[in-house]
């Protein structure tokens, strides 16, 4: 069409290229330490409410060890603890695991378990479960996730570790049976792993990330 | 004389030529973050705000632009500034940005950008086309709150519910009307529902008005689309 020269029109692309990567990265400069603070924010802040009651004085999110599968926790994905002191007293353990068998993949929950083993609060971090149905899991748009705060593996018994409909004890989700299932199963299973795995979980050291709990939970037994 | 053009803009731009009831672009995300008020409003605002800035910017390359290579100018001019909009969205409003998830950075792919860079901020100057950035998206924006807001009344019995996500402060519930609402609303069916009613409302009151004044014949064009 027209014999402009190419080299010309690579030119202009690498003006706009140029002016539009100084435009981002100006932006990131102005943002990057807002997105740092926000992140961590919001990591504690979605933490927190899972320790009921509890006396720390330590940042919850410096003592994290995270698990790659396989592992005994239940999920398929990286498991994640969170460890918590008063001083250097252990008062409580936060695990970060997935419920594999809700009604849309995976439910990703967090577990906060005291050192005698009751649980100090029960969070949703993540799921897919259908809006108005299973999304009450969410504490905003219900307490159904309240209920678990307290209980233990001895309380109820493990007979009773279900919903009303199959016998058990905790309240069910009206027109969602799989998510509370699923949940439920999840909860028992990582105070299950708490139970056997207590010390490991707090011998670990957080600066090694990778450190192998399962190694540690070996020599122990 | 100004002010009766700037008049016929806001028209064309709300109304008349409007990018999602009319143009029918930027269907994807209209159609998937719509199910509350907040989050349309959110998006509304963040691309608003693309489509003003990338009509400035491919409005003031237009000259020194050869033609052959304008489509990748604009597609790194769009992309460059929804990055930007994405990093302001995360660093200023997180919370919304974790509502709205991938949707801020998929509008890049929302035609109605491309389309009024193309059509409109190419072949005029910058003010005009910050002008058309600001009507279109603001077009794009109040049908986004509209959808919202009538979904979320129907399907969740609330209205202005999380406002909190853009105002800062403590979770809001909104105004709760209803403990619950009509699910079907807030699921994505409801948003294909609700998009189909707002068209049908917009054509019925201009068949209407139509009707009333001598028949300019407008109708051939919207149906061709």
């Amino acid at each position: 069409m027209t014999d402009r020269p190419v080299w010309k029109s690579g030119v202009t692309l690498a003006v706009i290229a140029a002016f539009c990567t100084a435009l981002v990265a100006g932006t990131w400069q102005l943002t990057a330490e807002r997105i740092e603070n926000n992140k961590k924010e919001w990591l504690e802040r979605s933490l927190t409410p899972a320790l009921a009651g509890l006396f720390f004085d330590s940042p919850v999110t410096e003592s994290m060890i995270s698990i790659a599968p396989p592992h005994d926790l239940p999920g398929t994905e990286t498991a994640i603890i969170y460890r918590v002191y008063a001083g250097t007293e252990p008062v409580a353990a936060l695990f970060v695991v997935s419920a594999r068998d809700g009604y849309a993949g995976p439910i990703r929950l967090l577990v906060g378990i005291s050192m005698d083993g009751t649980i100090t609060g029960i969070r949703v971090l993540e799921h897919r479960e259908t809006p108005g149905l299973g999304d009450r899991v969410e504490t905003t748009k219900s307490d159904w996730v309240l209920q678990f705060d307290g209980h233990s593996l001895q309380d109820p018994e493990p007979g009773e570790w279900a919903i009303k409909g199959d016998g058990g004890q905790f309240d069910q989700l009206t027109g969602a049976s799989v998510t509370p299932r699923a949940i439920i199963k999840a909860i028992k299973h990582t105070l299950t792993y708490f139970e056997s795995n207590r010390d490991a979980v707090f011998s670990v050291h957080a600066d090694n990330p990778e450190s192998d709990i399962n190694e540690a939970s070996q020599e122990q037994k | 004389m100004m002010s009766v053009s700037l008049l016929q803009r806001f028209k064309t731009g709300l109304w008349r030529d409007n990018p999602g009831l009319v143009q029918l672009l930027g269907l994807c995300p209209l159609l998937a973050v719509t199910a509350t008020f907040v989050n349309g409003l959110g998006l509304g605002i963040a691309t608003l705000a693309v489509l003003m800035a990338s009509n400035a910017l491919v409005s003031a390359t237009r000259s020194w632009i050869q033609p052959e290579i304008r489509v990748p100018i604009y597609v790194l001019i769009i992309a460059s500034l929804v990055t930007c909009i994405e990093l302001l969205f995360k660093a200023w409003f997180p919370d919304l940005d974790r509502s709205l998830g991938i949707f801020i950075p998929l509008i890049v792919t929302n035609c109605a950008i491309v389309a009024r860079a193309e059509v409109f901020a190419s072949r005029n100057p910058v003010g005009s086309s910050i002008l058309d950035g600001l009507v279109m998206g603001l077009g794009f924006a109040l049908l986004l709150m509209a959808i919202g807001a009538f979904r979320e009344l129907l399907g969740q019995g609330t209205l202005f519910a999380r406002m909190d996500m853009l105002v800062g402060g403590e979770p809001m519930r909104g105004i709760v009307l209803a403990d619950n609402g009509w699910l079907l609303l807030v699921l994505p069916p409801g948003a294909f529902f609700s998009l189909a009613l707002a068209i049908a409302a917009k054509n019925a009151i201009d068949h209407r008005r139509k009707d009333a004044r001598t028949p300019i014949s407008r109708r051939a064009r919207s149906l061709n689309r």
